[in-house]
């Protein structure tokens, strides 16, 4: 029975940029443990003789020639943006440490 | 650097492919200095429902470059996605090749000062490009133009030990990737972008020390200087017996320092998995091999040709052979002027008033034909017009675009070796200057080249200096 830690949780939700309340931390520690075990269920299954999968559709290879297609006007493209600026996606200030 | 620590550095270089469309939809790939977001399309926005399709110039670029590479060319490829939350990257992950990239294991010959050195090539993949993201009071301005646009990414094994051989391995990438046609190798537009992995270990010592990396390197200067300034930062941590931290820096150019962008700790997580929207790419032996023959003699295959054929010493042939364009003029040159130039006199030419007139009008190019150049060393070579006059016959021909022949007959700038008119201007400058005769005479030889300056002077340029200089001699 695997039971991931507040840390741990609070590392994803970090990854996936979420605010989670000490109440979703408990709450999704104990949902994500239970995927987990599922997962660790399945990987008993001994797959040392099988290629690993990257698709299970019968499909390769398939490309397109290179040419340019028609493009989006700018207002079509910034149409569903919560925020502009002129011609840009306007969001919150991101900083590297830079500045 | 403080000799008693070796330096270690393997980088990675991002350059953009030369392609009409983007990686995976088809905007287009050459959309610089255009208005933001004026280049994007539902594929490239990541909207809801949107599938990428490989673009296959794209992959042939890859697999060209990965044979100019010496790289095993992968017989399947799987791109993946790499997951990350930035504003630039509209889907939440970059697309790109991971577990099997298209091309790995190769090497590349650098020169140093110990002789030629091979740099191991861990890997050469293809992935796409994120967005543009402008800082502003405040908020960060998001342009999606530039995502989607085709990456190579190569990667090198720890092999480069000095900054001369990081810059060196730079410069022969370069060259090799516009050689080819796979690169635009264009700096200025962000064609190539570094990525320098660095670490310092005691002189002598076989294991490698902890490794920083730094990213945001936009230019060789910038590597340079990123380099020698990570250089004298982990010289003093470990030389006051402290530990080098393993971090990801950035580089301020502005300000010449890095700066920490990431902890080990805080380390990207970036959960790959296969990208479920495409299928393995799975690349012929046929496909390979037509791509194989589709490459150009490489540039350092061509120098040492150059060298063998021609007895170029090693600095002019380096120097012809950098430029797929210059080694092209210079081989049709020699075909047209049929041995009436050596190869050493058109090299001379080519490296010496041709680049200068180069520089002077700000040119990459080569803007005359071959054939007008060889005409013109062939009116030199046979003493048509002196060396002087070539130049500025040459000078003229960049900004008229005329034959030399032409220029020479219209200005008539033909060389005067008529004896009897050289000797007429030879005898009346002796009568107008008895002083000079009579110093010549006893004994300041030196005034010779005087005599002849004054001679070619009074015919503009255009005597044959050897004649002039006989007919003096005969006459002092």
């Amino acid at each position: 029975m695997t039971r991931l830690s507040a840390d741990e949780v609070q590392h994803v939700a970090e990854l996936v940029k979420l605010k989670l309340t000490a109440a979703e931390i408990e709450l999704f520690a104990s949902q994500l443990s239970a995927i987990l075990d599922y997962a660790a269920q399945i990987q008993e299954v001994d797959t040392s003789q099988v290629p690993p999968t990257a698709t299970v559709l019968p499909l390769r290879s398939i490309m397109r020639d290179d040419v340019t297609e028609p493009r989006l006007s700018v207002d079509e493209a910034l149409a569903n943006a919560p925020n502009r600026q002129d011609s840009f996606f306007k969001v919150h200030a991101i900083l590297d440490g830079s500045q | 650097m403080t000799p008693a620590y070796e330096l270690v550095v393997g980088m990675e270089v991002h350059a953009q492919l030369l392609t009409q469309s983007k990686m995976f939809c088809g905007c287009s790939a050459n959309a610089f200095d255009t208005e933001p977001n004026s280049n994007t399309c539902p594929v490239c926005l990541a909207m809801p429902g949107m599938l990428p399709v490989i673009n296959r110039q794209a992959v042939a670029q890859t697999i060209r470059a990965g044979l100019a590479l010496n790289c095993t060319i992968g017989a399947e490829a799987v791109f993946a996605r790499k997951n990350y939350t930035y504003p630039d990257l509209p889907k939440g992950y970059q697309i790109s090749q991971y577990e099997l990239p298209q091309c790995s294991d190769g090497w590349i010959e650098i020169d140093t000062a110990h002789g030629a050195k091979r740099i191991g090539i861990t890997r050469a993949h293809l992935e796409e490009d994120t967005g543009k993201l402008v800082h502003a009071d405040g908020v960060s301005l998001v342009d999606l133009n530039r995502a989607g646009v085709p990456l190579l990414e190569i990667v090198t094994e720890p092999d480069l030990r000095t900054i001369e051989e990081v810059n060196e391995y730079l410069t022969r990438l370069r060259q090799l990737l516009v050689t080819i046609g796979v690169s635009s190798g264009d700096m200025e537009k962000g064609a190539m972008r570094m990525e320098a992995n660095i670490s310092l270990r005691p002189a002598g010592s076989s294991s490698f020390g902890t490794k920083v990396e730094i990213k945001n390197l936009n230019s060789f200067r910038a590597v340079r200087n990123a380099l020698e300034y990570e250089i004298r930062r982990q010289s003093a941590v470990l030389a006051t017996g402290g530990q080098v931290e393993q971090v990801t820096m950035g580089w301020l150019e502005h300000a010449g320092r890095t700066y920490v962008q990431r902890s080990k700790e805080s380390a990207h997580d970036y959960r790959y998995f296969p990208e479920p929207d495409l299928p393995p790419l799975a690349v012929s032996r046929e496909w390979v091999a037509e791509l194989q023959a589709s490459l150009p003699e490489l540039p350092l295959a061509r120098r040492s040709r150059f060298m063998a054929a021609y007895g170029l010493k090693l600095a002019d042939a380096d120097v012809l052979s950098a430029d797929r364009g210059v080694a092209d003029f210079f081989e049709a040159t020699l075909q047209a002027v049929g041995g009436v130039v050596t190869p050493h006199k058109v090299a001379h030419w080519i490296m010496g008033d041709l680049f200068r007139l180069l520089n002077e009008h700000n040119l990459d190019r080569i803007p005359i034909p071959a054939a007008h150049f060889a005409e013109l060393l062939q009116l030199v070579a046979r003493h048509v017009i002196n060396a002087n006059t070539g130049s500025q016959v040459l000078k003229t021909m960049f900004s008229s675009g005329e034959s030399a022949a032409r220029i020479v007959e219209r200005e008539n700038l033909a060389q005067v070796s008529d004896a009897n008119v050289l000797e007429s201007a030879v005898q009346s400058l002796l009568a107008a200057h008895p002083d000079e005769v009579a110093r010549y005479q006893a004994g300041k030889t030196q005034l010779l080249g005087w005599f002849v300056g004054q001679v070619m002077r009074e015919t503009r340029g255009k005597a044959n200096p050897d004649l002039v200089r006989q007919l003096l001699q005969k006459y002092l």
